[in-house]
């Protein structure tokens, strides 16, 4: 078996450390003698729609969010939506999750385009949201990091990831944490996510083979570091928010 | 009236404080500055050889250090804020300790390490004669905001400098060079910078930040690439690139156990220099503090004589002996920057094989985010560790990290309390071999006073 990664803007939207899911979903695969790929894909270089089975879109700051946005108008976006309506899995976090919705509105400057593939939109804060998390979901229960102003709501089409059980979530107002719609997840979850939620990872994983591989089979992997860091991590979010 | 109020009460808290073997530094000038808010900028107009000032994300404490051991070595009292603690209350606390009642000083000169963050606000109320920036990095984003802020924040303030002053600046850092666009007519700009092509490293490593151009956002291209995003670039669209420096570092020679050597270049002529604490970053450091001290006339025998006797900063580097020739090696590690440095240093001998003891705290000083390990090449440490222990707060995240970054599990073990995590990787140490630990801010003030309570290291106060 083999997995296609994607990182998309590897090189512009990589703050916060959120590379842990790409080691993650490699380290994962490989352990379990799945033959992984990952390329990485910047401002101009096209995608094949049909190559990829797992997408990362991570974070970045205002200047490069504009970059990234310009980039998305023309086929790119297109092509990232067909690969997501034909089931590709992606995880998006924080300004690549608000650029998987219909747009981001800045308290000044232009209103940037997103890409549409989450029935979603986000709107300027005053505060920052920051804090360790603890998000309920029906992949078990997730810790993470928030850091992020944008105000994210969600329309009818896509679901949320999950309910904050510590933390402000999409948007400090309805208790939800992130968005589903198709294979496509977004969310708020710095820390890495994937690294100490390995439930979560496997989940991942499992979907982005079944594209193309139908219903497969992980094999079940040592955790016993991941969830000591999943615990303390539980405990952390306890402890200081 | 309000002003000797403030004095007084500082200076007894501060008493207070140290006799209780309490090392925190901040709180008196909390205290005065809430009682007489423009205690701070009174306090550094009376300095008769005026202020400089130092910030930067990696190396300020070093670099500060560097320069206050040159400026004493040319016979000048430096009022400078020694443990770390430089925010604009630490800043007030430093001069407190060294004002009379009546606020007069002992200090000729003024030398402060100021915080990313508190840069614009200490500007304004010391008026520094020279400003020394290291670099730019991506450090504890909860707390400064995103780099592209804190630089425009920083432009800002250069924007506002008077004319005379001295900005000295790292060329090799894209963000430097932009600064200098800023500052006003009248204000020099002085430069310094690493020519050494063999130091040169082949590609960009993942923590690294600005390697788009920061005018037009075109890929910048690389001649030479030292540390992170600091080398010799230039960008193919706009034309933006390095200045040529008028201080150039060359001929280094780097050694773990030696600290290095180098020739600086200088508009009048070559120096040898030698620096005793290793790392290519600490040549930076040393460099940027001589630049600055020749900027400001110090003569220089006094560079070359300060930069050997300078004792190496609270746990940027600190090697302690155990006994039976065993030995730690403490490095403070607080980005993936600093963090990948100190790897490429622990490394750089292939024969070498590790035992090593990471801790990573999560308190407000550390950062609360662990994310950042994610972004240190960690990678590198496969099949260069005998073993490793983890401890601190994160102790579980950090061996999560080694795992994933290929190294065999049976060889990380991990434990939050630092004591015992400390005395277990100690008692597997072999006689002759050193212990290399890398802990974050409060982790390293923790672990201090376990040694401390070994009996193994002074308090950092007392230096």
């Amino acid at each position: 078996m083999k997995l296609e990664i994607a990182f998309l803007y590897h090189d512009l939207m990589n703050i916060y450390g959120d590379r842990g899911n790409i080691i993650t979903m490699s380290q994962r695969a490989s352990w379990r003698g799945i033959e992984v790929n990952v390329t990485n894909l910047s401002v101009g270089d096209p995608v094949d729609p049909a190559k990829y089975d797992f997408y990362f879109f991570g974070g970045g700051q205002d200047k490069e969010q504009y970059a990234v946005a310009d980039d998305l108008k023309g086929q790119k976006g297109q092509s990232l939506k067909e690969a997501a309506e034909n089931g590709a899995v992606f995880l998006t976090v924080c300004g690549g999750y608000q650029l998987m919705g219909h747009y981001y509105r800045p308290d000044d400057g232009p209103e940037l385009r997103g890409i549409g593939v989450l029935d979603a939109y986000t709107v300027a804060g005053k505060k920052r949201c920051i804090g360790n998390v603890i998000v309920k979901t029906e992949f078990g229960t997730l810790v993470a990091f928030e850091n992020h102003s944008g105000k994210t709501y969600l329309g009818s089409g896509a679901r949320p990831l999950g309910r904050s059980e510590v933390g402000f979530g999409n948007n400090a107002e309805d208790g939800n944490e992130g968005a589903i719609q198709h294979n496509v997840y977004g969310c708020y979850l710095h820390g890495s996510v994937l690294p100490k939620n390995p439930h979560f990872a496997d989940h991942l994983l499992k979907q982005s083979l079944q594209r193309r591989y139908g219903s497969v089979d992980l094999a079940p992997l040592d955790d016993t570091v991941e969830m000591a860091a999943h615990r303390t991590a539980l405990q952390r979010a306890r402890d200081t928010r | 009236m309000l002003q000797t109020v403030a004095i007084a009460t500082g200076k007894t808290l501060l008493a207070i404080l140290h006799r209780t073997g309490r090392g925190g530094t901040a709180f008196p000038g909390l205290v005065a500055t809430r009682i007489a808010p423009n205690i701070l900028r009174d306090l550094t107009a009376r300095l008769p050889g005026g202020s400089a000032m130092v910030i930067g994300t990696n190396g300020k404490t070093t670099t500060t250090r560097l320069f206050a051991t040159i400026l004493e070595e040319a016979g000048l009292k430096v009022a400078n804020n020694r443990s770390g603690s430089n925010l604009i209350r630490g800043l007030t606390s430093t001069l407190l300790s060294q004002a009379s009642l009546r606020g007069k000083l002992t200090a000729d000169m003024g030398l402060f390490e100021v915080d990313e963050a508190a840069f614009p606000q200490a500007q304004a109320k010391i008026l520094p004669r020279l400003i020394l920036i290291n670099n730019l990095f991506r450090d504890q984003l909860d707390r400064y905001g995103e780099i592209d802020t804190v630089r425009k924040r920083w432009a800002e303030t250069i924007k506002t400098l008077a004319p005379g002053t001295k900005l000295v600046l790292n060329a090799d850092d894209p963000s430097m060079v932009y600064l200098a666009r800023f500052a006003p007519e009248g204000v020099k700009n002085i430069f310094f910078g690493l020519d050494h092509p063999p130091l040169a490293l082949t590609k960009l490593a993942h923590a690294v930040d600005a390697a788009r151009c920061i005018v037009c956002g075109a890929t910048l291209v690389y001649d030479a690439i030292y540390i992170s995003h600091m080398g010799h670039y230039h960008c193919p669209n706009c034309g933006f690139s390095r200045p040529e420096p008028q201080f150039v570092i060359k001929e280094v020679k780097l050694s773990v156990d030696e600290g290095s050597e180098f020739v600086l270049e200088t508009p009048d002529g070559p120096l040898m220099l030698k620096v005793g604490v290793p790392g290519l970053y600490n040549v930076y450091n040393a460099a940027g503090a001589s630049a600055a001290a020749l900027s400001l006339g110090i003569a220089p025998e006094h560079i070359k004589e300060g930069l050997a006797k300078f004792k190496s900063v609270f746990g940027r580097i600190e090697r302690v002996a155990l006994g039976e020739g065993r030995h730690l090696l403490l490095t403070l590690v607080k980005n993936p920057v600093g963090f990948n440095e100190v790897l490429r240093m622990l490394t750089n001998d292939p024969n070498r094989k590790l035992k090593m003891m990471v801790i990573i705290n999560d308190l407000y000083a550390d950062g609360r985010d662990v994310s950042w390990l994610w972004d240190v090449d960690f990678e590198v440490l496969a099949d260069r560790l005998d073993w490793v222990h983890t401890g601190g707060l994160r102790a579980t995240d950090m061996a999560n990290r080694l795992k994933y970054a290929g190294i065999d599990p049976a060889m990380i073990s991990w434990e939050e309390d630092i004591a015992a995590s400390l005395k277990k990787a100690v008692d597997r140490l072999p006689a002759g071999e050193t212990l290399y630990i890398t802990p974050t801010y409060t982790a390293m003030l923790q672990l201090r006073e376990v040694l401390q309570k070994m009996g193994l290291v002074v308090p950092f106060w007392e230096e």
